[in-house]
């Protein structure tokens, strides 16, 4: 039977959690220093939608067609139905059903 | 300014009428966040972790791509340098959370610090997506935030179990769509994002430089890369009348 809890995993998960900590409190605390001009609003403001596109269109080309294909289902599903929940369901399952008849 | 007004007039609150909408918003992520935590325990069990294991680093680290990057990238031995890398490989992976908790200061910035420093624990994808969505309507109330952000946290710690006791049946989550349920869900939330194409420029400039980022350089630091020149490029465009246009609901 294997150690349930090793000292040496819990001291990386613990390296692993403080830097994860330190980025979520990081950003908050260095913004508040921060004066919002309206240059800064503007930057704000296009943050989400360019944190969504910089994590995802690298990752999409490099899955290949059937990844492509199946976040192109998810946003025609999201313009029809307007609905973020069938969305995801439709991109997962464009791409289960791809891979299971062979593609990708 | 306009805005400074604006941003007064919605300063952060708590009211617990904004805890079930705020579930229900991140409702869309709840199978997604289900199949990659069942996929990560079935990883964890193949790679010799124990079960406990599993769930103090879904517990304490908390951050469902970095933790699967690092699983995959896990050492033989943890030596010091190895732990480094670790440590490395977790901030570059994690670093977008700085600029979604920098994002969300003009929000809960308004909360006394022992309330929003915890609330910013709660910083991921999908919980941030939604609570931006709702801020760009006008709404302000923190409950919407945090309420969705512990129910994401308790789905994501239970969904480990069952991907670690049946890991054998799971062992490939690309065969049920799995890696496409992030990927699918960030795309459903730029649609309503879309105010034009000169708003999404930034996108453009983000996406380009993320795409350059990734091929050149080995690892994460492609979505912090994209992700800033977004932001700069939006800094740098002469202000027009569309991009001062709020919701006003306020």
């Amino acid at each position: 039977m294997a150690e349930m809890l090793r000292s040496d995993v819990m001291l990386a998960f613990a390296v692993m959690t403080a830097v994860t900590v330190a980025a979520r409190l990081g950003g908050f605390w260095l913004m508040g220093y921060v004066t919002v001009t309206p240059r800064v609003r503007r930057m704000l403001d296009a943050l989400p939608g360019s944190i969504i596109v910089a994590a995802a269109l690298p990752v999409a080309i490099n899955g290949g067609p059937v990844v492509v294909f199946a976040i192109l289902a998810a946003i025609v599903a999201t313009v029809v139905f307007r609905n973020d929940f069938i969305a995801v369901i439709v991109g997962m399952t464009v791409a289960a059903l791809a891979r299971a008849c062979g593609f990708g | 300014m306009t805005s400074a007004k604006s941003a007064a007039a919605t300063n952060a609150y708590w009211s617990r009428t904004a805890i079930w909408p705020g579930i229900v918003a991140i409702g869309p992520m709840l199978p997604g966040t289900l199949a990659f935590g069942m996929a990560f325990g079935a990883l964890c069990a193949q790679k010799g972790f124990s079960l406990a294991e599993v769930e103090v680093m879904m517990l304490v680290v908390y951050g469902g791509l970095s933790q699967f990057v690092a699983v995959q990238a896990w050492p033989d031995q943890l030596t010091a340098s190895a732990v480094a890398a670790l440590a490395l490989l977790t901030l570059t992976v994690n670093i977008r959370f700085a600029l979604m908790s920098a994002s969300l200061q003009s929000w809960f910035g308004s909360l006394p610090p022992w309330q929003s420093y915890p609330s910013m624990l709660l910083v991921t994808d999908g919980g941030w997506l939604a609570a931006t969505r709702y801020r760009d309507r006008g709404g302000a109330d923190a409950w919407y935030f945090v309420g969705g952000g512990i129910v994401l946290y308790l789905v994501w710690a239970v969904a480990s179990i069952p991907g670690y006791l049946l890991a054998e049946q799971l062992s490939d989550p690309r065969k049920y769509g799995v890696d496409l349920a992030m990927p699918a869900f960030y795309a459903a939330m730029l649609v309503p994002a879309w105010k034009g194409p000169r708003r999404a420029i930034p996108w453009l400039v983000s996406g380009s430089v993320a795409l350059v980022v990734y091929w050149l350089v080995a690892g994460w630091w492609f979505i912090i890369a994209g992700a800033i020149s977004g932001a700069i490029s939006a800094g740098l465009m002469d202000d027009d009348a569309t991009s001062a246009s709020d919701p006003a609901h306020g």
